[in-house]
């Protein structure tokens, strides 16, 4: 039993792992190189990295992706918590599993069927009311809004229905009235799953390339949209050295986020397991 | 000060003013009236009436499923009754939400705020009242005292062990010194050692602020240390309202006499009836049952007859009047409980019948041993008769 786990599954486990990070490891190894070519190894420097900081088309880009991070994820925030919020203790109502099914569509959604769709939408609108006019950096925004707001919805209701309902009700029935105890019961208490989404959201906003691609305008440019266009003219050990910084930045929200769900987690199995005794 | 002396005073008066449900001048101080609570087609309460009476410790008793919890929110707040009123203290309660009615609940699970001390949780019902800070500090510090956990004023709810929890649910709900206090299954999350204890506990508290308590329990002992008054629930209904010493001794059903401790359900027929006394012929039992009271009903009707195991005597001689009361058997099953033994005494009808009989004194090898022959009879008086 154990020598069948020694060999087969651990090299599958090996060969998994070397097929997913390798590649990663390449960039960030490559990113340190001296030599401007981006396969062939001269020594290590981080001057890719100095002159990442001075390339202004990057950095604007670089602002561009965090400001519309931070802003969709906030919006996401603010959209997907209600739903989350009726998905799990609105009980049964008529066309709930049409509610919450349209909210789970945009996790499943090809990229480029929600970008062009946004896109439509957009230039409707604004032959139509004209807003937004043009577009860039709201457009974007707007689009990331929508299938974060998804991801936060989740999130929070799989929160929520892990809560006991009796904590509300206690809340009530001292004399809190219902929107006074979801702000003060029920919000803190799944603030873990509210911080989780957020960096999520950001993330995913950080990451996304196709839709941005679509409803992007001039002067918009994203940072993933200056990393693909730049590394069509020709791949910069630069793009090596952006890639390692956020490569970085990724993990590092993502595991936050993962730790905030787990100690919630494990807060919540200890609760329920002192209850037992 | 704990509790106010003034009210101290009036709530030992009335606390000792026995038996307030035996006073017809007496007026309820919580009524249910023709309440129906219907999930879809189901009805988890059906048609209850019942009056309870203010400083009683009244215990919703029943197997889960019987609506005893529904009885309980419908009292809170969480659900509003299908058809039928709810009177608190002469008001009536329909379209009162929760948070505005003068009670307040303990939760099973205990539903302690997880980001709050116990100090925020205990204060939290007198913050949403606009009660003044210095007011709450004080209220706080002296419930706190009352449940004996001023120690751990600072901890969270996951720093504190079940029974600590508990206490501080209880402080939190009684802080705000509501008209009733409800309980659902107050002690279902402690340990049994911790459980006997808390029980008395509980009642002390009650005696010294004179809430009215109405408990949810499935434990019948819960129900009996604690409770003024119980009434036995089942699929929707109250079986039977008594307090528990009415509740043993005269069950109104077979399911009121299961419920509450043991007891040998021993099916007969009706077969002399006079003023004073009864005969039940029983095929079960194998003779013929003398009650030594009048029985409601006439000639060849079923009934059935109710032994508590306590009150039936075993013995290795026939005993010397054997007509009546005295059925014969074999020693099938032993349980050596220490202070009593039970007995399982297979009749030659096929019945069981369970007797227990204290070790009152110390024997140097078992009484009885299996596939002994022995004698199993009773007073007159010890059987309660049932018609359902």
């Amino acid at each position: 039993m154990s020598s069948k786990r020694s060999t087969f599954l651990i090299s599958a486990l090996v060969f998994g792992f070397a097929f997913l990070y390798v590649p990663i490891l390449l960039v960030i190894i490559y990113s340190f190189n001296e030599g401007k070519l981006v396969t062939v190894w001269a020594g290590f420097s981080t001057k890719w990295y100095v002159s990442l900081f001075s390339n202004d088309g990057m950095i604007d880009a670089a602002w561009n992706s965090l400001r519309i991070g931070v802003m969709s994820a906030t919006l996401a925030l603010a959209l997907g918590t209600p739903a989350g919020l009726v998905m799990s203790r609105f009980g049964r109502f008529k066309g709930r599993t049409l509610f919450s099914g349209m909210i789970a569509a945009p996790l499943v959604m090809p990229e480029v069927i929600t970008g062009l769709s946004l896109l439509l939408l957009f230039v409707t609108l604004e032959q139509m009311i004209g807003w937004p006019a043009g577009r860039g950096l709201s457009t974007i925004t707007i689009a990331h809004t929508t299938f974060c707001a998804a991801y936060v919805a989740v999130v929070v209701q799989s929160r929520l229905s892990g809560m006991d309902t009796s904590v509300e009700e206690a809340a009530m029935d001292l004399g809190a009235k219902p929107a006074k105890i979801f702000f003060v019961i029920t919000l803190p208490m799944i603030l873990p799953a509210l911080l989780a989404g957020w960096l999520l959201s950001f993330t995913l906003s950080l990451d996304d390339l196709v839709i941005a691609s679509f409803v992007a305008g001039p002067g918009s440019t994203t940072l993933p949209m200056k990393v693909f266009s730049s590394v069509r003219l020709g791949v910069s050990p630069e793009i090596n050295a952006l890639a390692t910084l956020i490569i970085l930045a990724v993990s590092v929200m993502i595991i936050i986020a993962s730790l905030m769900i787990l100690r919630s987690e494990r807060m919540r199995s200890r609760a329920s397991a002192d209850a037992q005794h | 000060m704990l509790v106010s002396e003034a009210v101290l005073e009036h709530v030992h008066e009335d606390v000792h003013k026995t038996q307030p449900w035996n006073n017809p001048d007496a007026v309820p101080y919580i009524r249910f009236e023709n309440v129906t609570k219907k999930f879809g087609d189901f009805y988890a309460v059906d048609d209850v009436s019942l009056d309870i009476y203010r400083h009683e410790l009244f215990a919703l008793l029943g197997g889960s499923g019987c609506g005893k919890t529904t009885l309980l929110r419908m009292l809170a707040g969480f659900e509003e009754p299908t058809s039928g009123k709810i009177y608190i203290d002469g008001v009536d309660m329909a379209g009162v939400p929760a948070y505005e009615r003068p009670t307040n609940m303990m939760f099973q699970s205990y539903a302690l705020f997880p980001h709050m001390s116990v100090e925020q949780n205990v204060a939290f019902g007198l913050v949403q009242d606009g009660v003044s800070r210095s007011e709450i500090k004080e209220l706080v510090a002296e419930m706190l005292g009352l449940v004996q956990m001023s120690k751990f004023a600072k901890r969270k709810p996951h720093q504190l062990s079940g029974g600590q929890r508990q206490r501080v649910a209880l402080a939190r709900s009684l802080v705000k010194r509501p008209k009733v206090l409800l309980l659902d299954e107050p002690l279902g999350a402690l340990d049994k050692k911790l459980r006997e204890q808390t029980q008395f506990e509980l009642v002390n508290i009650q005696e010294k602020v004179g809430t009215t308590f109405v408990m949810v329990t499935h434990d019948q002992e819960e129900a009996m240390t604690m409770a003024s008054r119980i009434a036995v629930m089942n699929e929707g209904v109250i079986n039977q309202i008594g307090t528990p010493f009415e509740l043993y001794e005269y069950p109104n059903s077979r399911y009121t006499a299961n419920f509450l401790g043991q007891v040998n359900l021993i099916e007969g027929v009706l077969v002399d009836d006079d003023e004073k006394y009864a005969v039940i012929k029983s095929e079960e039992a194998g003779c013929d049952i003398y009650i030594d009271h009048a029985v409601q009903g006439h000639q060849s009707m079923t009934f059935w007859v109710a032994l508590r195991p306590e009150r039936l005597r075993i013995t290795k001689q026939a005993p010397s009047e054997t007509k009546y009361n005295c059925v014969s058997g074999k020693v099938e099953e032993i349980g050596y409980l220490g202070g009593i033994s039970t007995y399982h005494v297979r009749l030659e009808s096929g019945k069981r019948i369970k007797v227990t009989e204290p070790n009152s004194t110390r024997q140097i090898e078992p009484r009885y041993t299996w596939e002994d022959p022995v004698w199993v009879s009773w007073e007159a008086g010890a059987a309660s008769v049932l018609n359902k």
